[in-house]
């Protein structure tokens, strides 16, 4: 592609998410209201859908407060962080036959780092606050995304030996006959808990538990930069689901409706399915999170990965 | 694992569920009779009015909202000179209403009292004062009380016998 | 000390007491109606029932009044038995039966003895269906309210009015339950205490009819300690205010000084507070102009140092006053500097306020403070009208008369608090009591002769004849006659019989000799009874502390005068005084009319219409500061509430910006420094400084300052809400440990106690109503726990004393001859409790009581009057000091003959030349002509 089909795409593609995450907080809100028997907002524009323009205008006219004990540049940058790195990893994410950024052969690789550098922004915005909440938030968010960051990958190996490529248009092509998802049924359990506990959405939202630590690692933040991390969160579920498309649900393919098309879909299906968790599930203890984490995730995730190589090998 | 499951289930069932929200202002929920909203004076069956300016809701006012002056007609009525009530305190506790010993201080149904200005939230005697009974029909406080007022004189109330003769010598 | 038990528990009690005042003195909750500290026990209303048993084994017991029993050693009693609690639980529904259903619209809701002791007694539901009896009221006058409906026969109304403070006009009618309190017709109470049936009425039968004007509950009024500017007693008061006017005075209990009560005056003169004649903004006349230009304070301060260009060193004189507190006496007087400050009083009144410092600061006898009085057991009234120039005075006197024969009530084995068995005891009789006087005075009734009526001069030489009757050393009146002597004999007999005898008079008849002849007397009988006391009546709430201020070597206001005259002087400030009553019409004027004049009151008099500048003060319940009483007790008073509007300014605040306006002094103090600076300086004020007595701003307890509202005070977020949403700060009070708020520390439970000096309010859980001040002494009628608030400036030295010898001539029986006039009048000044003070005159309920209709008056004996060829209600000139004078003719068969008794009412409509009339007498009044009546 040329530098000028990429200087329109990449606005074009950050413009469309930031459409995508913004219209979650209406989704999700709408969704959390009917599966509580409520309306959800329903008030600004057709069936409420406004209410987003009206929630951008209000975080955008809060006042930005950065609080004088805070470490100030450190406290700036923290929520810069989770958005950049979510989005650089939607460079190599295949929305099409033929559409996507990037086509990376170590795509796959790629978005494992990129997501693990999203840390630093929790972790930063945690200690640069200088409030026992906040730092208590981003040491929990620290301590809990590397902890599933290690069978975060272990759990993708299997795809991997599948499709033998890190190449997530590779692995896609791979699922053509086949989608992941059913020899990888493990791979992809563990996978999504992995990567709900990767962007702490409920139930693994410890890192901003309202009820021990007020706002978590984000106490201390107002205006758009709590909007920022807001937005990380939803570009994080996004990503999430675009990576199970990919990765298990056999990527664009589908029948009779154009490939973008199902992507969409099965990445949107994905979503709702996050907030019906959130609609859900409570909110374990720590504990149990770490130990569930190191005590069943991992162990199964090796196991998943020594019968993939095992039934590979036998294959042969 | 299964229950887990199962959660969610039911949970995505909710979605065909009847929804409980009240569709406010198109719907207008039920308000019981005894709902405390708005803070009205009410007026006895004669179409007096009912305080007494006796305070007592003043400092029932667990947020002091209420302020009042007393005053007297010159047949020793009293009633209130002034009386303030600052909406913008109110917390619609009811107490006024349990410590006004003559049905005068009501609270309504009335609830839509929203204001731009929080000027227009402070009610004066002339805004609280209705020309009913409210609530409680047929008392009358001065029919009661010992005291005499126009057009009752002592020993004309419920309940009493003519006023003694002082100088009499009977026992 | 005896030791009772009560309820098993072993506690110690004073001996002989009643045991209803001493289970209430160790803090029980015994109901009680009639049962007073100060009127004692009756037995009327079976309301303070408890058991008592006979010894340890005894566990059925009897039950008893405990205000009729008194305290035995090793007694046991039980107040929460179930058949006490039952029998005063039944009382009280019988005392209810009748009670009307008018708490809400009762004036006494809220502070009602009978709502506190119903609950306390367990009386919650009405079950009688029996119709309720009902009674006509009476209109008792502009003080007291009258709703007899309410009663519940507890008799305290008629035991104070008749048998406390001797009033004849209200009494008990009818029988059973008809009994009526009221008199017998309708009229104004005849008495000056009727007030205090307000507090004495455990219900609401009797209530404050000034207050009911603009009635407020007790738990909003703001309070601060405060002292009465009425007269020169200094009684405690605690001023209510609400909305920001002042709404009402109740008595603040000072065992010295008032204990339980308030004159009339003093209870209702408070009007002035929110009168109209109040100075609210300052004006500022613009070249001599008449009519004086409202002006903002910044403009009438550069007003002032524009016209004082120059003139500072030397050239202003301040004149004070005896109505100002000492604190802005003294800022005046380092403004101008000590030899160009005056007293703004008479030359009379200089020289008899020097007299009477010089009797209490050097001779042996200590003044007499209220309590004294009331404890006195001979009593000797020389000249004073004391029920009409100090009422409380009047009161304790009163109490005096019994003293004496309460002794023998030891022989009938009659407890004193036994009041009824007392009474009936001592029957008619009576402590020795002697009056002379020009006048008839309201406690003849009590004089143990006839009362001795003669001229001034006259009285002041049976004092001395008295006083050399008790130590020959003393001079004698050689001219006496022998019925004098022999009077006076009789009246020293009484005197060195007794054990406290108090000797009394005072500044109303204006005559030196008159106060030497009582000093005299005082100190001829202190060699016999060393616990003789003298009481002196003064014209001002704070002559004293003015007399004291430059003592020995003040000036009077003539002196100003002179110098004005001499034109040493370019500038004068005036501060609440009016010039008129201490040198005249002429002499105020002239002064007034120097270039530079200003007056600083809060009320409009002459002078300040006549001044350039009038700058707007605060009255006593918008500023603080101290009054010295008649006997150098120095009190201190406090701000009630804040001025109208911010142009008010203290005194001393505003002398402090003129101060600055002048480039003397930078900072403006506050006042507490002041009040710390004027102590320092002046040695014979050093005890004001005493922080166990008057407490500094810094006072907390527990962190906080006391709060001026109690902590029910209502309507916080809507008072202020008609004038803006934002609800002000409470403004902040610097200069004293008080704050304007309901938040801070109060507790009536005697563990942390508040000083005196700063309770504001009685409260106390169970205790609504004023009937809490229990919770705040130690013993009942006893001191309060808080301490003594006020301290006495002076005690004796203990030196000999060296007798007054200029003895009077007896008095003249006519003017002498001026031409072919030789007619006339000895003239003397007549005071009536309500007229005879200016402030308490713009009270309307004052002021309706006011003689004549508030006409100025002269008073004769009808032989004088018809002498002259007078009638009563007559008019005619007269002629006093040089000047015209038209009066009405009022017969008084107490006028001693050939003198007349001079009344002029001080209210704003009087003349300006009627009003110095006072500073001239006792004067001959030559008799002009009869004139027509005015219609």
């Amino acid at each position: 592609m040329s530098t000028l089909q990429y200087l329109i795409l990449i606005p074009g593609l950050i413009f469309v998410l930031m459409s995508v995450a913004s219209g979650l907080i209406w989704l999700e809100r709408r969704l959390l209201g009917i599966w509580q028997d409520r309306y959800g907002p329903n008030r600004v524009g057709p069936f409420g859908i406004l209410q987003v323009l009206a929630d951008i205008l209000k975080v955008f006219t809060k006042e930005d407060w950065v609080p004088p004990f805070a470490d100030k540049p450190v406290f700036i940058i923290a929520p810069a962080i989770i958005v950049v790195t979510v989005l650089i990893t939607f460079a190599v994410v295949p929305f099409g036959p033929r559409a996507g950024l990037a086509d990376l052969n170590i795509g796959l690789l790629f978005f494992l780092a990129m997501s693990s550098l999203g840390v630093y922004s929790v972790a930063l915005a945690g200690w640069a606050s200088d409030s026992k909440y906040s730092l208590l938030g981003g040491l929990r968010a620290s301590a809990q995304m590397i902890s599933y960051e290690v069978f975060m990958g272990l759990s993708l190996m299997g795809v991997v030996m599948l499709a033998g490529s890190f190449n997530l248009r590779t692995i896609v092509l791979a699922q053509k006959h086949m989608w992941n998802i059913v020899p990888q049924f493990l791979g992809f359990i563990i996978f999504m808990i992995a990567g709900i506990a990767e962007t702490h959405r409920l139930p693994f939202d410890l890192p901003e538990a309202e009820s021990e630590l007020v706002a978590g690692f984000h106490s201390e933040y107002s205006g758009m930069k709590f909007g920022m991390f807001f937005l990380g969160e939803y570009f994080g579920i996004t990503l999430i689901s675009a990576m199970m498309t990919t990765l298990f649900l056999g990527g664009w393919f589908g029948p009779v409706l154009p490939p973008i098309v199902w992507f969409a879909v099965k990445t949107l299906a994905f979503i709702c399915f996050f907030i019906l968790l959130r609609a859900t599930l409570p909110r374990p203890r720590y504990d149990q999170l770490m130990s569930f984490g190191w005590k069943a995730m991992f162990p199964l995730s090796l196991v998943n990965l020594l019968v993939t190589g095992g039934l590979i090998l036998a294959g042969r | 694992m299964l229950a887990l499951l199962r959660a969610l289930w039911l949970i995505l069932l909710h979605t065909f569920k009847k929804r409980v929200t009240v569709q406010y202002p198109e719907r207008k929920a039920y308000v019981p009779p005894r709902w405390r909203g708005r803070i009205i004076l009410s007026r006895d069956p004669d179409g007096g009015e009912r305080c007494v300016a006796c305070c007592l809701c003043a400092v029932a006012c667990p947020v002091d909202c209420i302020a009042l002056q007393a005053t007297e007609d010159k047949t020793g009525r009293r009633y209130p000179e002034t009386f303030r009530i600052n909406f913008s305190r109110c917390i619609f506790c009811g107490y006024c209403e349990e410590a006004c010993p003559t049905y005068a201080i009501q609270l309504t149904t009335d609830y839509e009292m929203g204001e731009y200005r929080r000027a227009n939230l402070v009610y004066e005697k002339e805004d609280l004062l209705i020309s009913g009974q409210g609530k409680y029909p047929g008392y009358n406080f001065y029919r009661v009380a010992g005291l005499e007022i126009g057009g009752k004189a002592k020993g004309e109330a419920e309940n009493e016998r003519p006023p003694v003769d002082v100088r009499g010598l009977l026992p | 000390m005896a030791i009772i038990f009560i309820d098993g528990k072993p506690y110690q009690a004073k001996d002989g007491v009643s045991l209803l005042d001493a289970c209430l003195s160790l803090g029980f909750d015994v109901p009680y109606f009639c049962w007073h500290p100060a009127l004692h026990s009756v037995g009327a209303c079976r309301q303070c029932a408890v058991k008592v048993f006979k010894d340890e084994k005894d566990a059925k017991g009897k039950i008893v009044m405990s205000c009729m029993t008194p305290v035995a050693d090793g007694m046991r009693l039980s107040i929460d038995d179930p058949e006490a609690i039952k029998f005063r639980a039944s009382v009280i529904e019988w005392l209810m039966l009748n009670h009307p259903h008018d708490c809400p619209v009762c004036d006494e809701g809220g502070e009602c003895h009978l709502q506190d002791m119903t609950l306390l007694a367990g009386h919650v539901y009405r079950r009688t269906t029996l119709k309720k009896r009902t009674h006509t009221n009476q209109d008792l006058g502009p003080f007291v309210n009258h709703e007899m409906n309410r009663c519940i026969q507890c008799y305290r109304c008629v035991r104070f009015y008749k048998d406390y403070a001797g009033g004849k006009d209200l009494d008990v009618f009818g029988c059973h339950d008809h009994v009526y309190f009221g008199r017998s017709r309708d009229g104004a109470l005849e008495s000056e205490f009727s007030g205090n049936l307000v507090e004495v009425c455990p219900t609401g039968v009797f209530t404050d009819k000034t207050f009911k004007k603009h009635y407020t509950r007790k738990w909003d009024l703001q309070a601060a300690p405060s002292v009465c500017v009425h007269c020169s007693l200094g009684c405690n008061t605690l001023p209510g205010e609400r909305y920001g006017t002042l709404r009402r005075i109740r008595n603040r209990y000072n065992q010295s000084v008032n204990g339980y009560f308030l004159c009339d005056r003093g209870r209702y003169g408070y009007e002035f507070v929110n009168s109209k004649i109040r100075i609210r903004t300052a004006s500022v006349k613009t070249n001599g102009a008449a009519p004086a230009d409202e002006a903002a304070p910044e403009l009438a301060i550069s007003e002032i140092r524009k016209k004082l260009n120059g003139t500072h060193e030397g050239g202003i004189i301040g004149i004070g006053s005896p109505r100002a507190s000492l604190e802005s006496n003294y800022a005046l007087r380092e403004l101008v500097g000590a030899e160009n400050f005056y007293h703004g009083v008479s030359d009379t009144v200089f020289n008899m306020m020097g007299e009477i410092v010089r009797i209490i600061k050097d001779g042996p006898v200590a003044a007499a403070s209220l309590e004294d009085a009331r404890e006195a057991d001979a009593v000797l009234v020389l000249g004073e009208d004391v029920s009409n120039t100090a009422p409380m005075l009047a009161l304790a006197l009163r109490q005096a008369s019994r003293n004496a024969p309460m002794v023998n009530l030891a022989k009938f084995k009659i407890p004193h608090w036994d009041d009824a068995a007392a009474r009936n005891a001592i029957q008619n009789e009576k402590s020795p009591f002697f009056v002379a006087s020009f006048t008839g005075t309201r406690l003849d009734g009590l004089s143990s002769e006839k009362p001795y009526r003669a001229a001034p001069d006259d009285v002041a030489r049976l004092g001395f004849l008295i006083a050399h009757e008790l130590a020959p050393e003393s001079p004698g009146v050689p001219d006496a006659s022998a019925e004098e002597k022999s009077l006076a004999r009789r009246i020293a007999v009484a005197l060195r019989n007794s054990k406290k005898p108090l000797i009394v008079c005072g500044t109303g008849p204006q005559s030196i000799h008159i106060l030497r002849a009582a000093a005299n007397a005082a100190w001829a009988l202190k060699r016999a009874v060393p616990d003789a006391r003298i009481a002196f009546s003064l014209p001002g709430c704070n002559s004293m502390g003015l007399a004291l201020m430059d003592f020995p070597s003040g000036r009077p206001v003539s002196e100003a005068l002179k110098r004005v005259q001499a034109g040493g002087a370019k500038a004068v400030i005036v501060i609440e005084n009016e010039l008129d009553e201490s040198i005249g019409k002429e002499g105020a004027e002239e002064i007034m009319s120097l270039p530079c004049s200003v007056a600083i009151d809060f009320i409009a008099t002459r002078t300040s219409q006549l001044a350039g500048v009038a700058l707007p003060a605060a009255s006593f319940a918008e500023s603080q500061g101290t009054f010295v009483n008649n006997e150098a007790r120095a009190q201190r008073f406090y701000m009630v509430m804040q001025p109208q509007n911010k142009n008010i300014h203290g005194v001393w605040r505003w002398i402090m910006e003129i101060k600055a306006a002048l480039g003397t002094e930078k900072q403006c103090p506050e006042i507490d420094a002041l009040t710390a600076e004027l102590a320092k300086r002046m040695p014979q004020f050093a005890p004001i400084a005493d922080r166990a007595y008057f407490p500094p701003p810094g006072f907390r307890i527990a962190g906080m300052k006391i709060p001026r509202q109690p902590h029910r005070y209502s309507g916080r977020t809507a008072m202020h809400t008609n004038i803006g949403m934002v609800e002000p700060k409470p403004p902040a009070d610097t200069g004293s440990a008080l704050s304007f708020s309901m938040e801070g520390f109060y507790d009536a439970s005697k563990k942390q106690k508040i000083p005196s000096a700063l309770l504001t309010h009685y409260w106390a859980p169970f205790w609504n109503s004023v009937q809490a001040l229990n919770k705040f002494q130690s013993g009942t009628g006893g001191p309060l726990l808080g301490g003594e608030s006020g301290k006495r400036l002076m005690e004796p030295s203990g030196s000999a004393p060296a007798y007054f010898t200029d003895i009077p001539e007896k008095q003249k029986k006519a003017p002498g001859p001026s031409g072919a006039n030789n007619k006339g009048f000895f003239a003397v000044p007549l005071y009536h409790v309500f007229g005879s003070e200016r402030l308490s005159m713009e009270s309307q309920a004052v002021a309706g009581l006011c003689p004549e209709e508030g006409q100025p008056f002269i008073a004769a004996s009808p032989r004088t009057l018809s002498a002259l060829g007078l009638n009563k209600s007559d008019t005619m000139e007269l002629e006093i000091g040089g000047a015209v004078f038209d009066f009405k003719t009022v017969a008084d068969e107490e006028m001693a003959e050939g003198l007349a008794g001079v009344f002029v009412p001080k209210n704003a409509n009087i003349a300006a030349d009627l009003a110095g009339l006072y500073s001239k007498l006792p004067a001959w009044a030559r008799f002009l002509v009869k004139t027509e009546r005015k219609q």
